[in-house]
């Protein structure tokens, strides 16, 4: 069963000291740098290209493309910029990565601006991961001090500045354009667009934006070749990508894999579901990708499957919910994030998201009336594609899925005049048996 | 990324979409939101304004777009008010489209939920977008409250300036009022804060918002948020009366809107006129119109009887100063530049006719003989520069003009030429204002009184001035001898276009109108017999005195020296003119004072007659502006015994033709002087040339002394702005602004932190002034302080025109001189 895995990122974490240069040196690390500058930048985006990386950030946008997009006429400044603001609930791969191997994310760094000859990089990083922000800034310190960075990096005359930008803690700062703005000084909220990033981005320049998972997985599309990625997941998705276990799950973590495996097979690698329970439900992409259940069990995890049984890939951030857990309660918890988390710009996120916080909150202590589901579907009909960012619409998804999948769950709320749970039942300190 | 500030060629760049099932043709980039308007189809909005950038944060405008034009729809309703019109597109708005009906119902019912229900007490209640859309485009019944919603709460209203309040439970965050106050005026000192539903609008307490245009913010504000506290509870608008206007406070004649309800006006609102204001207008146009409201409003006729005025019927005062003036010898007209061009034709008629004189002036400020040149030859008559003009000149020239002080529809113009990058702005000026930073100005410094050199380097190609350039003179320019000379010549050297920009309404109309000592009506030169003789027979006469009268300064003189004997002051602060103390001597010397004034003031203190008239409201009347566009208007209130100063002035020379002396005026209206003047026409002869005469003698500079400059701030102590707290309570705090090394001379230390003051005492030959100091980019030995906000001005308090004052750390630097009335020793 270990077959099924495929370390790329994650295979130097258990290395002593894996977050060292010299640890990350003594598995070649920085050889890929060679390699490209001894290509033309087209090249670089054309074995981009040609591996079939997509966006791991969640869209799955393909990289090579938005490389391309990248008018090169210009006569402004390029620019790169890592989005490291990971928050979305349930997602935790790219800060371990940073934690366990910054020096990937670095050298993927150092790859990609070369190839969109951008010779200044950004990482913006929550704000909230200090241990994350120490240990990017001294690799990237140990790499300007190595030649990895700076003015004529490896002699090949191309230079490049990575600055690390601590981000000042607002989920928002995740989407690209509010990123942009953080990143320039002002309050995070999404641009109107066009202009794209491409065209018009950083300081109204043409600008990239990629995933930290993205650009770490481009040293390996460049030592090994693209057709060494390409072989690997499924015909359209191709290449494997970290999956993050969390929750009801003996062995929660990150479980790198090709794109394609099911979740069955990744709680199997992680021991099962916890002791004396079972699946109930889960998110296959974070908390704004729509809950499945068992049934989905055998799904391929790519972008397509995924897709089709009616959810989103997403940033595999694999939550899994015994059947210990109220589906009310846990998609309240997610909605009062993203109320607290809306920037306040469009009316339907920032009022919607008001309202449905206390709609659902009624619904939990079992007030209201069958109808306020309706109401509540109604709502998200009135947020959903409605907004100005996917914001919006990734607070409706757990709403709507959730009332598809448990509508008796909801209305046993109403008969039972308030949660039917034991809410110690699911956590994880609970005692071994304990049941709802 | 505006798409509505372009000029499309319309001829060529159309495209054709349809929506709602009619198919309709707008130039290229036009937004579907207003492409909709085309068809008659009104797409709810609130983030959405013409003048401003998209910004699609509401998202109340949704509608549905099955076909984008490339035969592919969008799947989620698209923002009309951000998407820009495409070839083929499909439109289906909330008319044709449930899927379009449903969005903005939805959008509706959220932006409801934590919106008070206090619009029986809301100002805006009955004007509301939101409430008239709530109507249209939303549900009847609150399925919000209905499910037992608690709203977002906070207190009421806090203040983000001393003018306006913000109500931040009333606000729908759509971001008008900071976009305004950033993109159109230029003071981003509002901003939106926190996130969520508690968002809100916000001021920088070290950075306060301080702005001439913040009543702007409050118009546009889609919902009763922004209230200004000149206003807020005040009346309904279902009970006003709205009357068009235009703004009397400056020479940009700005289109205003004027709500009044029995018999007063209660708030003043931007009319929309594009050619002019577009939809802007300054603070001081919107709240300073109390001036008319205040206690010391004269409203009867008085006579001097005994040393004491007495109440006076109209006939027995018009006799009384009919008679007094025939008794007291020659006698001259002053009026201020307050009047409308026909109350300025009736003083300019009246002193010919029935004074037989060309002693009158309306220049109630420094003036010199450069300057009635100047105006006889290159502004009476003139035209052809106009607001489009200032936009599309590559380069303006500011000569001695201040447009954000001095001309506030000029600097919005000014500031969205250069903020489009199309329009460099030149200003030959002491130092770089805000007004000019906000412009993107380049600064050419010009210590005063040496403004005719600055004006010569301009002619060097770096600057840019060619033929289609636009050079705007202000009236501050007369000040220095030869700069008026130099500025006509910059224009004749480099073909560029010149335009005098007064600082007051009247102004420019009391020039045409031959309210001048060398200039008769419709720019006839006093000179030219053929002009005296076509006017003398247009008005029935005999003849008109030939010489040339004397100025606003040589009638002061003459009347201090009884060579003058009578005098006819209308609506003069003495303070303004150049030398207030004169002034005041000139009328106590004077043997017959007849004053027209609106208020008690100095000249009627010293009046044998006084007359009231009728302010802007009570009486139909025009007013020139600079671009020599005439601005008419009619009476806002009815107000019968309120009479304009033709009606007056008629009575007297009417009283004075009885007596033997001149001939009636021949009018009695408004109307009768509108058809007397379209009947004489303009001077079709030759205009006269510019002569600068002879240059004053040069003032000794004292050692150590600096030059003195000053201008008038938009919002200080003028009479106008009388009766409006809180609009004053606006106005920039009263500086001293000197170099960085002339501070350092003067304290001994450079500059410290910023914010912390220190006072400097400024003493002229008319007294001296207290004021905190401030650093700017001035050239050494120049002191900049505000004309009119400290005592009663410079002219009067400080040190004459052209004169130097000197500099000295001031004692007490604990008491920051912060309250607008500085302190006067």
């Amino acid at each position: 069963m270990t077959d099924a895995l495929t370390p790329v990122l994650t295979d130097n974490w258990d290395a002593e000291r894996a977050w060292t240069l010299a640890a990350y040196e003594e598995r070649g690390g920085y050889a890929a740098l060679d390699k490209a500058f001894a290509m033309a930048p087209d090249d670089v985006i054309d074995a981009v290209k040609e591996s079939g990386l997509r966006g791991r950030g969640g869209a799955g946008f393909p990289t090579g493309m938005k490389w391309g997009f990248i008018p090169q006429d210009n006569p402004r400044p390029k620019y790169l910029v890592v989005n490291a603001d990971e928050s979305e609930p349930g997602t935790c791969k790219d800060i371990p990565l940073m934690m366990a191997s910054p020096h990937t994310l670095v050298e993927g760094v150092i790859l990609s601006a070369y190839a969109i000859r951008a010779n200044t990089a950004f990482i913006y990083v929550r704000g909230e991961v200090l241990h994350v922000i120490r240990r990017l800034q001294r690799a990237v310190q140990e790499a300007y001090l190595a030649g990895h960075l700076g003015t004529d990096i490896h002699g090949s005359g191309y230079h490049l500045d990575l600055i690390v930008h601590a981000g000042a803690g607002a989920y928002i700062c995740g989407e690209e354009t509010a990123l942009l703005e953080g990143l320039e000084g002002r309050r995070g909220q999404p641009r109107l667009r066009p202009p794209f990033p491409a065209v018009a981005g950083l300081y109204a320049s043409p600008t990239v934006i990629n995933n930290v998972e993205s650009i770490a997985s481009v040293p390996s599309i460049i030592a090994n070749g693209p057709a060494w990625f390409a072989g690997m997941g499924t015909e359209k998705s191709k290449g494997f990508g970290i999956f993050s276990l969390s929750g009801h799950v003996r062995n929660p973590g990150q479980y790198e894999a090709p794109l394609g495996i099911t979740l069955r097979e990744l709680i199997d690698l992680a021991g099962g579901i916890r002791e004396g329970h079972e699946l109930k439900f889960w998110t296959p992409g974070g908390s704004s990708t729509p809950l499945l259940t068992p049934e989905h069990l055998d799904v391929p995890l790519d972008f397509e499957s995924v897709g089709a049984a009616g959810s989103m890939l997403g940033t595999r951030a694999l939550q899994l919910f015994d059947e210990t857990t109220c589906v009310v309660r846990a998609v309240l918890r997610w909605t009062e994030f993203y109320k607290h988390e809306s920037c306040g710009k469009c009316t339907p996120c920032r009022e919607g998201t008001w309202w449905l916080t206390q709609t659902l909150a009624r619904l939990e202590k079992g007030q209201g009336t069958e109808a306020d589901l309706d109401l509540l579907l109604d709502q998200c009909d009135n947020i959903l594609g409605r907004s100005f960012c996917a914001l919006g619409d990734g607070a409706t998804s757990p709403i709507s899925s959730s009332i598809k999948h448990f509508r008796d769950e909801y209305l046993a709320h109403l008969t039972n005049g308030g949660c039917p749970f034991d809410p110690v039942a699911s956590t994880a300190f609970a005692p071994a048996g304990a049941s709802a | 990324m505006s798409t509505t500030d372009k000029a499309p060629d319309l001829a060529t760049d159309l495209v054709t979409l349809t929506i709602d099932g009619v198919q309709v043709s707008v130039p290229k980039d036009t937004l579907v939101i207003r492409a909709a308007e085309q068809v008659g189809v009104q797409i709810p909005r609130f983030c959405d304004h013409p003048l401003l950038d998209p910004v699609g944060a509401c998202r109340q405008c949704l509608v549905d777009i099955p076909d984008a034009g490339n035969g592919r729809g969008f799947p989620k309703p698209q923002a009309s008010c951000t998407l820009p019109v495409a070839e083929g597109m499909v439109v289906n708005t909330q008319a044709t489209s449930e899927v379009a009906d449903k969005a903005q119902q939805g959008v509706m019912e959220f932006l409801l939920i934590n919106h008070p229900l206090d619009c029986p007490v809301c100002d805006k209640g009955g004007e509301c977008p939101l409430q008239n859309q709530a109507m249209s485009n939303g549900r009847g019944e609150s399925r919000f409250a209905a499910s037992g919603g608690i709203k977002r709460t906070f207190p009421k209203p806090i203040n983000i300036s001393a003018q306006v309040l913000l109500d931040r439970e009333r606000c729908v965050l759509c971001a008008r009022c900071t976009r305004f106050s950033e993109q159109i005026a230029g003071d981003p000192f509002i901003a939106l804060a926190e996130r969520g539903a508690l968002q809100q609008v916000a001021i920088y307490e070290r950075e306060p918002y301080q702005s001439y245009f913040s009543g702007n913010a409050i118009q546009i504000c889609p919902v009763g948020a922004l209230t200004s506290a000149d206003y807020r509870f005040r009346s309904r608008p279902f009970d006003l009366v709205s009357t068009p206007g235009v703004a009397e406070h400056d020479s940009c004649g700005a289109a205003i809107r004027i709500d009044h309800r029995r018999g007063k006006v209660m708030r003043r609102l931007a009319g929309n006129d594009p050619e002019v204001n577009e939809e802007w207008i300054s603070d001081k146009d919107r709240f300073a119109f109390r001036y008319t409201q205040v206690a010391d409003r004269i409203t009867y006729p008085q006579v001097r009887e005994d040393g004491v005025l007495r109440p006076a019927s109209w006939p027995e005062a018009f006799a009384v100063a009919a008679r007094g003036l025939r008794e007291a010898g020659a006698a001259a007209v002053l009026t201020g530049g307050r009047v409308t061009a026909e109350d300025a034709y009736a003083y300019a008629k009246f002193a010919r006719v029935a004074l037989s004189t060309n002693d009158i002036d309306f220049r109630a400020r420094p003036h010199s003989a450069e300057e009635a040149s100047f105006l006889a030859s290159h502004v009476a008559l003139s035209g052809g520069v106009t607001y489009a003009d200032l936009e599309a000149a590559p380069v303006v020239v500011l000569l001695g003009l201040e447009p954000e002080d001095e001309a506030a529809t000029i600097f919005l113009r000014l500031r969205r030429a250069a903020r489009r990058g199309r329009t460099q702005v030149v200003s030959v000026a002491p130092y770089s204002s805000r007004g000019l930073r906000k412009m993107n100005g380049r600064l050419v410094p010009a210590v005063p009184g040496a403004e005719v050199e600055a004006i010569g380097s301009l002619k060097d190609a770096a600057h840019g001035v060619t033929k289609d350039a636009v050079i705007l003179v202000g009236e501050r320019l007369a000040a220095t001898h030869g700069a008026l000379s130099a500025a006509v010549e910059l224009a004749a050297t480099t073909g560029a276009r010149l335009a005098w920009v007064p600082r007051r309404a009247g102004d420019r109309g009391a020039v045409e109108a031959g309210a001048l000592p060398n200039l008769l009506p419709g720019g006839r030169p006093v000179t030219e017999a053929a002009a005296r003789v076509d006017l003398a027979a247009a008005w029935g006469v005999e003849a008109l005195p030939a010489k040339v009268g004397r100025d606003g300064n040589a009638i002061v003189a003459a009347l201090t020296k009884g060579d003058l004997g009578g005098v006819v002051v209308g609506g003069v602060d003495p303070d303004d003119t150049s030398d207030p103390a004169a002034f005041r001597a000139a009328l106590a010397a004077a043997r017959f004072v007849v004053s027209l004034e609106l208020r008690a003031t100095d000249v009627t203190a010293a009046a044998d007659v006084v007359l009231p008239v009728a302010p802007v409201t009570d009486k139909a009347g025009t007013f020139v502006t600079w671009d020599g566009r005439p601005r008419d208007f009619d009476a806002v209130l009815s107000n019968p015994s309120s009479l304009p100063d033709l009606r007056v002035l008629a009575g007297i020379g009417e009283e004075l033709a009885r007596l033997g002396q001149g001939s009636s005026l021949g009018f009695r209206t408004v109307a009768d002087v509108r058809a007397e003047m379209r009947a004489l026409g303009p001077w079709d002869g030759a205009r006269p040339a510019m002569d600068a005469g002879k240059p004053p003698r040069a003032p000794r500079a004292k050692a150590g002394s600096l030059a003195l400059a000053t201008w008038k701030q938009l919002v200080d102590l003028g009479s106008m702005q009388d009766g409006e707290a809180h609009l004053r309570a606006t106005a920039r705090p009263p500086v001293a602004r000197v170099s960085p090394a002339t501070y350092e001379s003067v304290f001994g230390t450079p500059e410290g932190e910023p914010g912390h003051s220190r006072l400097a005492t400024v003493s002229g030959d008319r007294g001296s002034v207290t004021l905190p100091v401030e650093v700017a980019d001035l050239p050494d030995g120049v002191v900049w302080v505000p004309a009119r906000s400290f005592g009663r001005g410079v002219l009067a308090d400080l040190a004459s025109p052209g004169s130097r004052v000197l500099l000295r750390d001031a004692p007490s630097p604990d008491s920051p001189g912060h309250a607008l009335k500085g302190a006067v020793t």
